[in-house]
């Protein structure tokens, strides 16, 4: 057995291009992930019974059932009903709507920890429902729903991973596609690993970081 | 779609059950051992295990399963995929079910372990006979989430090549071109177990006794 890493680091740019891609694909999918989300709950909030029974129902299928078989059948499946997306997009979509129904649960228990009666006051002040969740809801509810909105962050950069399988050029297909081009599998799949690790903990740490900063807001 | 496809669907499902079950299982017994090797007090022991579940939960577990199924033969260890699949899967697990069940050992009231200690129980005795029961209490919800977690992980082993609920799925919609029904059945048979678990997860924390008073 021998490891011959240099065969890999000597891939370093293509590695760093698959690493963007993750990163983009990441960032970009849980930004409209949280937006969605937010929108969904707020909608469960405010939108009577029947908008919430309604809501319901997707959001336990997107949270029972994997993420993998969520983007085959979106890939494959798609195209059988006219959507036809490519890779990136499909999984983009993908990662959005899995992560919105995640943060959806987060943001209902956001609105549910806010006492019923300081809504009231912002109404009986002639507070819009608008300005209720902006300057009420949202600020009350924000170091609650702040420590599962991080984890459910880093989740998903996991999830990214997946990507790969319905061939999204992120960093796991580029640096296995490396790895076997190379007969290097094991080398490229320890620095896949290393490289993963890394970035969660550097992702745990700004997200302490962050709630360290907000906590003390919440304080004062 | 036929009631034939439907049929191996739910045939691979009972793999899916039996790998998922076997992991939960025996990730918990890892994770009692990593509790104990991370309150023993000696420093390496401590650090060792911060790394194992550090490692664990900070790496996709795509990426796990590739690199176990890889790196296992290239040390001379060649293994059935079912095996592979299982190892994978229950590192994984034990490290999530052993940050679980850190809050577990944590909430132990102080007195019940004074009182063992008074009764004679050695160090080891009081973790395995006082702490354990009533973390494991204690953490009873996050093991059945933590069960539904790995169910719908469980879909990653077929790339250890075992054919389990996903890989069927993956087999059959490539053989017949209709991946439209054969996905959204396979999801369904996932939402039926999970739902399953959950029903009988509830059941089972309600059947529990009750937990000391702090």
């Amino acid at each position: 057995m021998s490891f011959d890493f240099a065969v890999i680091l000597a891939k370093g740019p293509e590695i760093l291009m698959g690493l963007g891609v993750t990163i983009l694909i990441w960032i970009v999918g849980t930004f409209f992930a949280v937006i969605l989300g937010f929108v969904v709950a707020t909608a469960r909030r405010f939108g009577g019974r029947l908008v919430d029974t309604l809501l319901t129902l997707p959001i336990e299928v997107l949270r029972g059932t994997p993420f993998l078989v969520q983007i085959f059948l979106l890939y494959f499946g798609g195209p059988y009903i006219g959507l036809r997306l490519d890779p990136i997009t499909a999984g983009l979509l993908g990662l959005s709507v899995y992560g919105a129904a995640y943060y959806a649960e987060i943001f209902r228990a956001g609105y549910q920890s806010v006492p019923i009666g300081h809504v009231e006051a912002a109404t009986c002040v002639g507070f819009s429902r608008g300005q209720t969740i902006l300057f009420v809801l949202l600020p009350e509810m924000a170091l609650l729903v702040m420590p599962p909105s991080l984890n459910m962050a880093v989740i998903l950069l996991k999830e990214t991973a997946l990507l790969s399988l319905i061939t999204v050029p992120e960093m796991t297909m580029t640096v296995s596609a490396i790895g076997s081009q190379q007969y290097a599998f094991v080398e490229s799949l320890v620095v896949l690993a290393v490289v993963y690790w890394a970035l969660v903990e550097l992702a745990n740490f700004l997200g302490r970081m962050t709630e360290r900063k907000l906590s003390k807001l919440g304080t004062t | 779609m036929s009631w034939k496809l439907f049929e191996l669907l739910l045939q691979a499902s009972l793999m899916t059950i039996f790998v998922s079950f076997i992991s939960i299982l025996a990730g918990l017994v890892i994770a009692i051992v990593l509790s104990a090797m991370r309150m023993s007090g000696n420093r390496w022991l401590y650090a060792g295990t911060g790394m194992f579940i550090s490692f664990f939960r900070g790496v996709p577990l795509l990426v796990q399963l590739l690199l176990i199924f890889n790196l296992l033969p290239l040390i001379g260890i060649t293994l059935p995929s079912l095996a592979t699949a299982i190892i994978g899967l229950s590192l994984c697990t034990a490290a999530y079910q052993a940050e679980n069940l850190r809050g577990g050992f944590e909430g132990v009231p102080i007195g019940l372990i004074e009182s063992a200690e008074m009764a004679g129980f050695s160090r080891t005795q009081s973790f395995f006979w006082i702490r354990t029961p009533i973390a494991l209490r204690m953490t009873f919800p996050a093991l059945v989430n933590e069960a539904i977690l790995i169910l719908k992980a469980s879909s990653l082993v077929s790339v250890v090549g075992l054919v389990e609920l996903t890989k069927m799925a993956q087999n059959l919609s490539a053989s017949t071109y209709q991946p439209l029904p054969i996905f959204a059945s396979a999801g369904l048979i996932y939402l039926v177990i999970n739902w399953g678990v959950a029903v009988v997860g509830r059941r089972v924390e309600n059947a529990l006794p009750g937990l000391p008073a702090k």
